[in-house]
């Protein structure tokens, strides 16, 4: 039970340009086997052309408790979204 | 079903009145339909619970694997070989992915794997019923797949990020499953009266114990309203056993073959079929570990654990090798 294989987080990039998805996680003793894993556990049905497998103790996340400050700030930007400007409807390419 | 009558540990639903000031935060969230993630505030017993109810899924997926393992050597073409193959091989993802949000609650891969092999853990008691011939290989895709849908479809919507991001994976594989075994059906009831006649009797002794995957009738399902009000069960065993014999009976009908159950019938006034007692003595013996092959099932996981761990003990050392050496260059 000591020597339980670490846990990796796996990100698929699918066919159609867009960015590496978080797909889920699986353990893996090194690098090699997580990709190898990775692609069998998560691309059985063409879900992707490339796989990142990042060790899940490497990643660094925000904690639920600092939601608030740090995303509730945004809220009141409003004016960061164009919908804020209401524009002449004479007025064309906007 | 995968996760049959999961222990809440709770003996009422705790009144607005009895909650605290967090558990009334949590329960506000959940009624909103707020996903709650692994690093939120949750109470202890919703994460006892997920973790014993994802976990006995997660097993029923990788146990699962043994009655269709015992025909991949036999499956009459290699066509069939290769979709049972593929079909076992996303059974055992299914049990990754299920695994992985487990773990997300905090209880180990190697613990929940050392809970189903001590018995603690359970796993569906579907899985303690031999496959006999190939046509079980077809009723099992049909029915217990099936089965399995009308289940985990809900669950997608469950309260627990983790589970139901699983179950939309899971989901999109099922029907593959649920298809590959009705068309073996198909191919059997066309066949010749032979054949039709091992469609029949793998139907016969499927049947029952594929209605006794939903659960106890929820009048004897003890934890069945906690469960509901977290959000993690959220159609009733009884609801979801009438919505699979109502769709599953006209595709009986379809392959020219009966379920074994004299009382069964149409039920206008309901818009329901009607059908007869289920033998629920049998389920719970299976449950106790009395089924046809518990005792087997259980010694064949165990073993492959047992044989395997030179490997994975080999796999780490390699791994730490490699890591010190790069260490020294
Ligand atoms: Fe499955
Ligand atoms: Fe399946």
């Amino acid at each position: 039970m000591a020597n339980e294989w670490p846990l990796w987080e796996v990100f698929i990039r699918s066919q159609h340009g867009l960015a590496h998805k978080h797909v889920g996680s699986l353990h893996a003793a090194d690098p090699e086997m997580a990709i190898r894993n990775a692609r069998d556990v998560y691309t059985r049905r063409n879900e992707g052309v490339s796989i990142w497998a990042v060790r899940s103790s490497d990643v660094v996340a925000s904690s639920p408790g600092d939601k608030e400050a740090l995303f509730e700030p945004a809220n009141s930007k409003i004016y960061r979204h164009p919908t804020f400007f209401p524009m002449p409807e004479e007025v064309k390419h906007l | 079903m995968y996760a049959q009558m999961v222990d809440t540990g709770v003996r009422s639903v705790k009144g607005q009145a009895e909650m605290t000031t967090e558990e009334r935060a949590f329960q506000a969230r959940i009624d909103a339909d707020i996903r709650i993630e692994p690093k939120d505030w949750m109470p202890e017993a919703y994460r006892r619970t997920l973790i014993r109810q994802v976990s006995q899924h997660a097993h029923s997926e990788i146990v699962g694997m043994l009655p269709e393992g015992n025909w991949v050597t036999r499956a009459p073409s290699l066509k069939r070989k290769a979709i049972l193959m593929a079909k076992i091989q996303d059974e055992a993802g299914h049990g990754l992915y299920l695994y992985s949000a487990a773990e997300t609650l905090g209880i180990t891969r190697d613990q929940m794997v050392a809970d189903l092999h001590s018995g603690k853990a359970k796993y569906s008691s579907i899985f303690n019923y031999p496959t006999l011939s190939w046509a079980d290989i077809g009723a099992i895709g049909w029915l217990v797949d099936g089965a399995a849908i009308m289940n985990q479809i809900p669950l997608c919507r469950c309260s627990f990020g983790p589970y139901a991001r699983a179950m939309v994976r899971i989901c999109k594989e099922e029907s593959f499953h649920q298809r590959q075994g009705y068309d073996i059906m198909l191919s059997l009831s066309r066949g010749t009266a032979e054949q039709k006649a091992m469609a029949q009797d793998a139907l016969n002794r499927w049947w029952w114990p594929s209605l006794m995957m939903f659960g106890p009738p929820d009048a004897e399902s003890v934890h069945s309203a906690q469960s509901a009000a977290w959000k993690i069960k959220i159609l009733s065993n009884d609801e979801l056993r009438q919505r699979f014999v109502d769709q599953t009976v006209p595709q009986a009908d379809y392959l020219g073959i009966t379920m074994p159950d004299p009382d069964l019938q149409w039920n206008p006034e309901r818009n329901h079929y009607e059908f007869g007692a289920i033998d629920w003595s049998e389920f719970m013996e299976v449950l106790k570990g009395n089924g046809p092959c518990n005792r087997d099932r259980l010694a064949t996981r165990v073993k492959a654990w047992d044989d395997g761990a030179w490997v994975r003990d080999a796999a780490m050392a390699h791994a730490a090798k490699r890591a010190s050496r790069q260490q020294v260059a």
